[in-house]
């Protein structure tokens, strides 16, 4: 088995006594304590995440914009300097490359766009870049080794940020905007961003300044969060996570995230295939199912109509914590789509009757 | 540390049988709720239902996982703990008063390969 790879953090988590486990080729923590506890945390208090494994890549150059404009899904011609957008990176054919975070740099003079990608994605994404760069006045770098993040996340976030780590510009910070500032002398960049459906902010430094911030929030009793719960989380917010609710051969649209991909833009990579796509309607679709029963739908599993046909396949579930639901989302044929339409899935031996839903379980609770 | 509970057999997959005459009642250690941690459903098998030896019944599940059942015995269920179905967390609170099922067994010569608590115990210690 290859070498996992390690965050800045993995001596503090291991320290902690973290069930450590493998994500995206990194030892990553799961749990400290318990999902359950570590979940709660963040949906009525506070929590943070090591999410030092993501990738960080910058770009510049006379063409930093049209390139970016080019590559993205979403528009970010002459948005506004600290803006953040969500959004896709995609094959021609439609399929998603990534699903990420652009920023507009506060900091031209050091870039122009900074972009936040999955870490299972890094190396794939980096050379998608390099490949599209083709022809364009632009420099791309790879910063993801030298950055890491911590996400603050939940209700106590902004007031944690001010008092704990003295970072006086989070409360002027709106939903998705960011801005430079200093954690004791260092450079960081500070986003209100996340990845829970709750309010939160999303901390970006050199490895060292990462460290010295975990230890800071531990030592004020800031609950450590695994990826456990951060699954948990985003899925019951609706938030899609790269290779359950999207890869190479999910679109945007059969994902549901249309409103991300802006087709009234002059060109981006994969235009053309999502226009057709949308003229022609999508023929799958990502749906939510509530089932009846207590038994928890899991990824993998297949979905059936009454007749035991198989229709399609669970991306993720679980037993939502905040709602105490069976409930999942998956991938099935457009006419079995609707809101309330019946279908069954099938948990080992047995199968389990459940209704469409919409797959945001969860309220949000973002800044407004 | 994990309880273990004199008077019980114990599997290698961490179940637990109570012999009563001709009927077994199966539950799962406290080893075993203890590592799946808080338990959010447990599947379980129908009544009537004709389980072999080390033949999946059902699951135990938590928010991260669902972890198999295996039958320790051959036989048919008789009876399954309903209270079971919508308080997963009694194998949490007491893994051992809260049986999952209950077995008619067709061969009780089989509880004899099972583990007394002093082995099962050493075994979850390894």
């Amino acid at each position: 088995m290859e070498e996992l790879l390690k965050t800045c953090l993995c001596a503090d988590h291991q320290a902690l006594g973290a069930q450590m486990n493998e994500f995206a080729g990194y030892l990553m923590p799961i749990q400290y304590s318990d999902i359950t506890v570590e979940h709660n945390a963040v949906r009525k208090a506070v929590g943070m995440f090591d999410v030092s494994h993501m990738g960080e890549i910058f770009v510049s150059g006379p063409d930093a914009e049209s390139f970016v404009s080019h590559i993205f899904t979403n528009d970010i011609i002459g948005i506004a300097p600290g803006k953040v957008l969500y959004g896709m990176m995609l094959h021609p054919c439609g399929g998603v490359v990534d699903d990420l975070l652009v920023y507009k740099s506060v900091n031209p003079a050091s870039y122009d766009y900074l972009l936040v990608v999955n870490a299972s994605n890094i190396a794939k994404d980096y050379a998608w870049l390099l490949e599209c760069a083709q022809g364009y006045d632009v420099k791309v770098v790879n910063a993801s080794d030298e950055y890491g993040q911590i996400a603050v996340q939940g209700p106590l976030a902004e007031k944690t940020v001010v008092e704990v780590l003295a970072m006086e510009a989070a409360p002027a910070l709106e939903f998705y905007t960011y801005c430079e500032t200093l954690y004791q002398g260092n450079r960081v960049i500070l986003s209100r961003t996340g990845y829970t459906g709750e309010d939160g902010f999303e901390i970006y430094a050199d490895t060292e300044t990462i460290v010295s911030m975990w230890r800071t929030l531990i030592e004020a009793g800031v609950t450590p969060c695994g990826l456990g719960c951060r699954d948990t989380l985003r899925f019951e917010a609706g938030l899609p996570l790269y290779g359950h609710e999207l890869s190479d051969e999910i679109t945007p649209l059969e994902a549901g995230l249309g409103m991300f991909v802006k087709l009234n833009k002059p060109e981006f990579v994969g235009k053309d295939a999502i226009a057709k796509q949308k003229e022609e309607g999508v023929t799958r679709k990502l749906v939510g199912i509530e089932l009846l029963d207590r038994a928890i739908p899991r990824g993998g599993y297949s979905v059936e109509t009454a007749d035991g046909t198989v229709i399609g396949t669970v991306t993720t579930g679980y037993r939502s914590i905040s709602l105490d639901r069976s409930v999942c989302v998956a991938m099935v044929p457009k006419e079995y789509s609707a809101l309330e339409t019946e279908l069954f899935v099938r948990i080992r031996k047995k199968v389990f009757p459940g209704k469409v839903c919409k797959k945001r379980f969860y309220q949000t609770n973002y800044k407004k | 540390m994990a309880k273990v509970i004199e008077g019980l057999l114990y599997s290698e997959s961490h179940e637990w049988v109570k012999v009563e005459g001709e009927y077994a009642f199966i539950g799962i250690s406290d080893f075993a709720q203890h590592s799946m941690g808080a338990l959010s459903y447990v599947d379980m098998p129908d009544v009537d239902d004709e389980l072999e030896q080390g033949e999946e019944f059902g699951a135990v599940e938590s928010v991260k996982a669902a972890s198999d059942l295996y039958s320790p015995v051959s036989g048919t269920v008789v009876e399954v703990n309903e209270a079971l179905e919508d308080a997963p967390e009694l194998l949490n609170e007491d893994a051992y008063s809260n049986w999952i099922i209950k077995v008619k067994m067709s061969d009780p010569s089989q509880t004899e390969g099972l583990m007394d608590a002093a082995s099962y115990e050493q075994m979850c210690e390894e």
